[in-house]
């Protein structure tokens, strides 16, 4: 069974429809990767997943649809978002920010998973009773993904974890996540303009084109794709 | 200097009143980045509540935990019947609804307990304390209470998780629901909050202004003025800008003004802040991009 189906996916600003039937499937334990250019629908499609944006289609997350839940009850069912522009509570501390995270748990396991979280990213171990808003680009990227584990999710959404980010940050943070990935056990739905870094972490990828799915294969496959490799790889 | 002594002191009590009830109108602006108008009423007839049940027979400080908890739940369901469903209205309807609120809390405490005005017990001894006090008992009463709520608050927000979820929530309510956190529990929470820290100040002016449907307007605006000036965003602020505004408005009004003109502070107090210093004394200036 998928962790994640998405069929027939649709969702609109207003009166301007972003999705146009958006399909793709995501199994246990992978990283699978959203390709496209600006404007695709790439964010929309994980704003949609969550319940931020009112959508129509069917969604199922370990078998349950999730289409029309609020984004409360489906962030608690085990999905951890890491939103586009990092979603920093910026005058609340760093500590204050990743037990924030962990609010919605009753057991025993967040004092170890704040080691954990702390043991991926010394960095904010070191700054946690700073104010959020006063780490750098790189940090608050770290955050954002700390505080998503510390819900213990099953699932993460990553909204460009790259963007604005040094590259080698970027290589850091990315090493780090399929870490993440091996270790945890945490299943990854990713989505990047970076092209040629996204299809280095994940298995598989899906190419959004203005709010449709084009392509879809194994990393390996789509990396052979004459097209792709013109139109986002660049060489 | 006795006398002015005294005017200070009698101003810090008024001022702690003003201080409370500005507390309420910034923990309603942040959740939801409006001014209650109807925070003033809303206490009003909180105390009411209260006067009817010491006039049944009550004691004091029963009735006012009754009604701190009454209050709660009907801070709890403005949120959730009358404010949710227009979540997403533009401000000018929420101003309308908040003017409407205020219209109904008035009307109906006339309606219910008449325009007669009454008197409301302090539940602090009229007699002095010590020999030589310069103000009234009452007065020092309620600065305490005044600490008192103060203290609650802070502990509230900085010390436990709710009040974490709820600091989270009014600086991004997106985020928050991506935790897992429901903001719309959040947000009725705050509304009994500062419904129930609005009771408060009702109970504690009510027996210095006597108790009458329109009791809290001059009340309502001394603390709007308070909360500017200490910055309408920051709770520390409106504490403090409510204490300033009792001050000035007490000595201002002996010495300056007259008190037939006292509210009139009050107004300078807001022109004068909106002109010089939007963003109050301790508020965070807010940026725009363009």
């Amino acid at each position: 069974m998928a962790l994640l189906e998405v069929s027939d996916l649709h969702a609109a600003y207003g009166p301007t429809t972003v999705l146009h039937g958006v399909s793709f499937t995501i199994d246990e334990g992978q990283i699978t990767t959203i390709l496209g250019a600006n404007g695709a629908g790439k964010t929309t499609t994980l704003r949609a997943i969550c319940g931020l944006l009112r959508t129509s289609g069917d969604v199922r997350f370990q078998g349950e649809r999730i289409t029309g839940k609020s984004t409360e009850d489906i962030v608690r069912m085990g999905m951890g978002h890491v939103p586009e522009g990092r979603g920093t509570f910026f005058h609340l501390t760093v500590e204050e920010n990743l037990r924030l995270g962990a609010y919605t748990r009753r057991d025993k396991g967040v004092d170890a998973d704040f080691e954990r979280v702390y043991q991926y990213f010394p960095q904010l171990q070191e700054r946690k009773h700073q104010q959020a808003g006063t780490l750098s680009g790189g940090e608050q990227q770290m955050l954002a993904i700390s505080r998503a584990l510390m819900m213990r999710p099953k699932l993460m959404l990553l909204d460009e974890p790259s963007f604005g980010l040094a590259p080698l940050i970027v290589q850091d943070i990315f090493r780090i996540m399929r870490e993440i990935n091996e270790r945890d056990g945490v299943s990854m739905l990713l989505v990047e303009q970076n092209a040629s870094l996204a299809l280095n972490l994940a298995s598989h990828a899906y190419l959004l084109e203005t709010g449709s799915v084009v392509i879809s294969g194994s990393t390996d496959e789509i990396r052979q794709n004459e097209s792709v490799r013109k139109s986002y790889l660049g060489y | 200097m006795d006398a002015f002594i005294q005017q200070v002191l009698s101003g810090l009590a008024n001022g702690g009143v003003y201080a409370i009830l500005a507390l309420a109108l910034v923990v309603i602006y942040r959740a939801t980045p409006l001014v209650n108008f109807a925070q003033g009423e809303m206490a009003m007839f909180s105390t009411y509540m209260a006067w009817s049940m010491i006039h049944a027979g009550l004691p004091y400080w029963v009735a006012f935990g009754i009604t701190l908890i009454g209050s709660f739940a009907i801070g709890v369901f403005i949120q959730q019947v009358i404010l949710w469903p227009v979540r997403d209205a533009p401000i000018l309807t929420l101003i309308i609804v908040f003017i409407g609120l205020l219209v109904i809390f008035n009307s109906l405490a006339g309606w219910i307990f008449s325009y007669t005005i009454k008197t409301f017990p302090s539940p602090f001894p009229s007699d002095a304390l010590f020999s030589g006090q310069p103000v009234s008992t009452h007065d020092l009463g309620s600065i305490g209470v005044t600490l008192a709520v103060v203290s609650l608050v802070y502990v509230f927000f900085r010390y436990t998780r709710v009040g974490l979820a709820m600091r989270a929530c009014a600086e991004n309510p997106d985020s928050t629901r991506l935790v897992g956190i429901r903001v719309g529990w959040m947000l009725a929470l705050g509304w009994g909050l500062a419904a129930a820290i609005g009771a408060v100040a009702g109970m504690m002016i009510a027996p210095v202004v006597f108790l009458e449907p329109n009791m809290m307007g001059g009340v309502l605006l001394y603390s709007f003025a308070g909360a500017l000036l200490g910055g309408i965003d920051n709770p520390w602020g409106a504490i403090v800008g409510g204490f300033i505004v009792g001050v000035l408005e007490n000595v201002a009004g002996a010495y300056i003004v007259g008190t037939e003109l006292k509210l009139t502070v009050a107004l300078v107090v807001i022109v004068g802040v909106l002109i010089v210093r939007p963003a109050g004394l301790f508020g965070r200036p807010i940026v725009t991009r363009v």
